[in-house]
């Protein structure tokens, strides 16, 4: 109860701080260039941190605000006594110089007292930083990884896994930088925060960020959510968040990784559960338009090619190169539904696995790549059939 | 005329002049062969305040850049290139030798020794820094500039540098050799040479920081060799160190780097505690208040800084108890350099205080250096650091304990000692002039950036968001006010001293109608001190401040 109060007190505090401080230099530059704040980045003339949207962030800012004033009232007790006798024990004011120049008992006060002080300062600081560190039990996991200059995100377990994008600078921008910075009226409210693609997280999840890098050590920071974690080439490093709001929320690269190193923000877009499906089936079906292009056309030799890559990856273990497999496996080469005009009786064996999962069902592979291995085996060994299987009857079989 | 610069400067009112007349060198000579320990002394502070000066500059570079967000007037690379050399600069090429410089001048005028036991060390150790910092300065000029990995040469940045970087590592092999040996020389010095009756605990408190720093140095230095010949053979010799692409471990090289990086921290303050410690019981007319806990506080400062150094790493990714333990033991630091601010204070309580421009120099140094320490404990706390872990928080953290720390320090034991070096007082007024815009010009410039760095500004950034440009601007004007006030203090203070213009210094300037006022043996010797002085130890009384008979 009483730290709630006293948060409250002191965000208050702040506020009228940072007005007064505003109203004071309105005259500087960013009135000129017509700057505004940019929600869950800096504000303009920020004082403090930045307003938490994750219980870390909170108790971090609870810390700072209880260390502030524990040494703001030592500074001011300390140096309260110094001025004082600055201003009583002058020689100009006839004050004669005393004799005494060693006591053991002030000073042994004096090393017990900060040193109790020092323990009030490290139980609270040890428990924020105990909850910090406790990387367990995510809801999803995304793996970020630096690299000269920009931020690779891998979403690898949770809603979403599988999903794999880069996130670069706006280029505009960049180039604004170049000549010379924003021109007075025209400065982005986003200057250097705005990435081609944002990540993207459910509210109200724990997320758990794995950090890496490619090249140098980059620092994935996101000031509202109070994380920073060093992404270290070679090496895996994790920190986490719950964000507890909606919005968009922005990060800077804060490692020395060399010359683009103000280039490579972090945008992380907090959305409810249901915007975050709706994301992640957008995207997963932007990736795989991006992967094949099912409707594409085909020629044999080509598809041919590349059925050979997917049969060595899947089938050669058990149907063998030679295509005449062995035992219980069915050999391809001269098998009837291979060979068979309708190419519909060999895509349904693909899809859906034939002899009570002795052959299993390949749907996971995609429409191209079944529809390549396909006319790969309609066209090899013995089977000179000249059919084409385009990716497009794979996707009408599916349906 | 005084010491510094003339050639005959030993020729005046000393006793043994006709003994010593055995073809000491003159004109360059004099400096080049040097072996005494005052000329030796002012050639380190010549070539500290000239570095001051080249670091200052580039450190005006990143300020202008910075003063408008967008690139105007270097590229990125560059804008890297100067935070790294402004920043190896500053702490190799200026404070470091800055110290040494007073150590030369001082502790054998302080401890009542002819020389430094180790002449010639002692000239090569100087020499040693010319080509060092010519490899440093030139690097701007080798394909691809300056190392632009920033001062702590973290790898495997440094992996991708260009031949600068291999001449900055051999610079800092050079600097830190120079380091050691000075240290070995101020450690036998200190040891053996002590006029009789001068124990270690009558010893002055300069010559106490001095001896534990120069453990210190003798500890760290071979460490960051360690580091950097590692980085070396990882560039060239195909090793994998750091290099993760073999199988190094970056992180290492940063734990390596900090062990020798936090040591090296207090190797930068304690000889200043021992300024200051002097200077405030003088001005005070009053003894050094808890000489004893300012000992063993310097002591424990030093034991503690080997074990804080993960501080500097708290968001690599460290276990948990890593990170307690190291929180634990940065906040214990807090402890003894609490007991030495409260020993300043609790000497002018009850003094007879005036403030000519040494004591002003460290009563600011008092004031703004704990500002800057409060900083430091609030960095300590390991959640908080994960908000303030290079921003510009930091920044200004660690300039607050740099310059306001060494820096104002070692002004004031400019002020203080130069009498006693030049012959020469310098101008009150000119002085105050320096000090007032030192101080003004200093927290406008580095104020601000606590609200940058809680804001979450990152340090190192040749570019920032909109939202930063008010108190990057409000930072950069004071940079270069601060910079043209130490142009100030080098044309109005320190030229005229050199040239022995100003009111005639007597033996012992600080000391008032009463005989109260500073207090050693440094001020038993005429001003300017005589070429040669104790050449036979001088028998002290039973404070060992004063020679007697």
């Amino acid at each position: 109860m009483i730290t709630m109060n006293v948060r409250k007190t002191m965000s208050k505090t702040t506020q009228h701080l940072a007005a007064i401080v505003a109203s004071s230099a309105a005259w500087l530059s960013t009135a000129a260039y017509a700057v505004n704040d940019l929600p869950g980045g800096p504000a303009v003339r920020q004082l403090n941190m930045h307003p938490a949207v994750t219980k870390i962030a909170e108790e971090q800012h609870w810390l700072h605000w209880f260390m502030m004033i524990i040494c703001l009232v030592i500074f001011v007790a300390v140096f309260g006594v110094m001025f004082y006798s600055i201003w009583k024990h002058r020689k100009s004011v006839g004050h004669k110089p005393a004799n005494f120049h060693e006591s053991t008992a002030v000073e042994i006060a004096w090393t017990i007292v900060p040193f109790l002080i020092v323990i009030g300062m490290a139980l609270p600081a040890t428990k924020v930083l105990v909850a910090q560190k406790d990387t367990t039990a995510a809801d999803l996991t995304i793996k970020t990884t630096g690299m000269q200059w920009k931020w690779g995100y891998d979403y690898v377990k949770g809603e979403g896994e599988g999903i794999a994008f880069v996130s670069t600078l706006d280029n505009a921008q960049r180039v604004m930088s170049n000549n010379g910075g924003p021109k007075a009226g025209e400065a982005p409210d986003d200057y250097l925060f705005k990435v081609d693609n944002p990540m993207v997280v459910p509210v109200n999840k724990k997320i758990r960020i794995i950090t890496t890098a490619n090249d140098v050590i980059h620092a994935f920071a996101v000031p509202a959510f109070g994380i920073k974690q060093d992404a270290i080439p070679g090496f895996v490093r994790d920190t986490w968040f719950r964000a507890e709001k909606i919005g968009d929320y922005h990060g800077q690269c804060q490692e020395l990784c060399g010359k683009e190193h103000a280039y490579m923000p972090i945008h992380v877009k907090v959305v409810s559960a249901a915007d975050y499906s709706a994301w992640v089936a957008g995207k997963n079906k932007e990736m795989a338009a991006k992967a094949d292009d099912p409707s594409k056309v085909w020629a044999l030799a080509d598809l041919k090619a590349r059925g050979e890559k997917v049969y060595a990856a899947n089938c050669v273990a058990c149907h063998q190169a030679t295509g005449k497999g062995g035992g219980a496996i069915k050999a391809l080469d001269g098998s009837a539904v291979v060979l068979d005009a309708d190419h519909g009786k060999q895509i349904a064996i693909l899809l859906n696995g034939a002899n009570n999962g002795a052959m299993p069902a390949w749907k996971a592979l995609s429409d191209t790549d079944l529809a390549a291995v396909i006319s790969y085996t309609k066209n090899n060994w013995s089977n000179q059939t000249g059919q084409l299987v385009q990716p497009a009857e794979l996707q009408a079989a599916r349906k | 005329m005084s010491a510094v610069l003339d050639p005959k400067g030993h020729a005046g009112d000393h006793a043994h002049d006709e003994h010593h007349d055995h073809g000491a060198p003159v004109g360059w000579r004099r400096w080049v062969f040097a072996t005494n320990h005052k000329d030796i002394g002012t050639l380190y502070l010549l070539f500290a305040f000239f570095n001051l000066m080249f670091g200052g500059v580039l450190a005006l570079g990143i300020r202008a850049e910075l003063f408008q967000p967008g690139l105007q007037l270097v590229n990125p690379e560059l804008f890297n290139q100067l935070t790294t050399m402004h920043g190896l600069i500053m702490v190799f090429g200026a404070i470091m030798p800055a110290f040494v410089g007073f150590a030369n001048w001082m502790i054998p005028l302080q401890i009542g020794a002819a020389d430094m036991a180790f002449a010639r060390l002692n000239n090569f150790s100087f020499w040693l820094m010319i080509p060092a910092a010519l490899m440093l300065a030139t690097s701007f000029f080798l394909p691809g500039g300056a190392p632009a990995a920033g001062w702590t040469l973290y790898a495997p940045l440094t992996l991708q540098m260009g031949p600068s970087m291999d001449s900055g590592i051999f610079a800092l092999h050079l600097l830190g050799a120079s380091s050691i040996m000075g240290s070995i020389n101020i450690i036998v010095t200190i040891l053996n040479m002590r006029a009789p009756g001068m124990t270690l605990m009558k010893m002055p408190m300069f010559c106490w920081t001095w001896l534990i720093t120069a453990y210190l140095l003798i500890a760290v230095m071979p460490v960051l060799a360690g580091a950097i010949t590692m980085t070396l053979t990882d560039r060239h010799f195909g090793t994998s160190f750091f290099n993760p692409a073999g199988g190094g471990d970056p992180v290492m090289y940063q734990h390596i780097f900090w062990f020798f990086g936090h040591p090296e921290v207090y190797i930068m303050i304690l000889p200043a505690f021992g300024i200051i410690s002097h200077i405030i019981p003088a001005f005070s007319r009053k003894r050094l208040f808890g000489y004893a806990s300012m000992v063993y506080a310097t002591g424990s400062i030093a034991i503690l800084s080997f074990v804080v150094w993960a501080h500097h790493m708290f968001t690599t990714g460290m276990p948990v108890t890593g990170q307690l333990f190291f929180m634990y033991s940065t906040m214990l630091i807090a402890v003894p350099t609490g007991v030495k601010v409260f020993n300043w204070i609790a000497t002018m309580w009850k003094g007879s205080m005036t403030f000519e421009t040494p004591m002003l120099f460290a009563i600011g140094f008092i004031f703004v250096f704990t500002i800057g320490g409060l900083t430091g404990v609030i960095l300590s706390v390991a959640p908080i650091d994960t908000q303030l872990q290079d921003t510009y928080y930091v920044v200004a953290h660690f300039h607050y304990v740099l310059v306001a720390g060494s820096l104002y320090a070692m002004f004031a034991g400019y002020y203080y000692w130069a009498p006693k070096w030049t012959g020469v007082m310098y101008s009150e007024t000119r002085g105050k002039i320096h000090f007032w815009l030192s101080l003004i010009f200093f927290n406008i410039t580095f104020f601000p950036m606590h609200f940058l760095g809680l804001a979450g500004m990152p340090r190192r950034y040749a570019d920032y968001p909109m939202q930063f440009a008010d108190f990057n601007m409000v930072a950069s004007i004071g940079a270069f006010g601060f910079g043209f006030a130490q142009v100030y203090f080098f044309l109005a203070i320190v030229v005229p001293a050199m040239r022995g213009k100003g009111e005639p210094a007597k033996a012992n300037p600080w000391v008032d109608e009463s005989g109260k006022g500073a207090e050693g043996l440094e001020w038993q010797v005429p001003s300017p001190a005589p070429f040669h002085t104790f050449e036979t130890p001088p028998k002290l009384d039973a404070t060992a401040t004063r020679v007697i008979g």
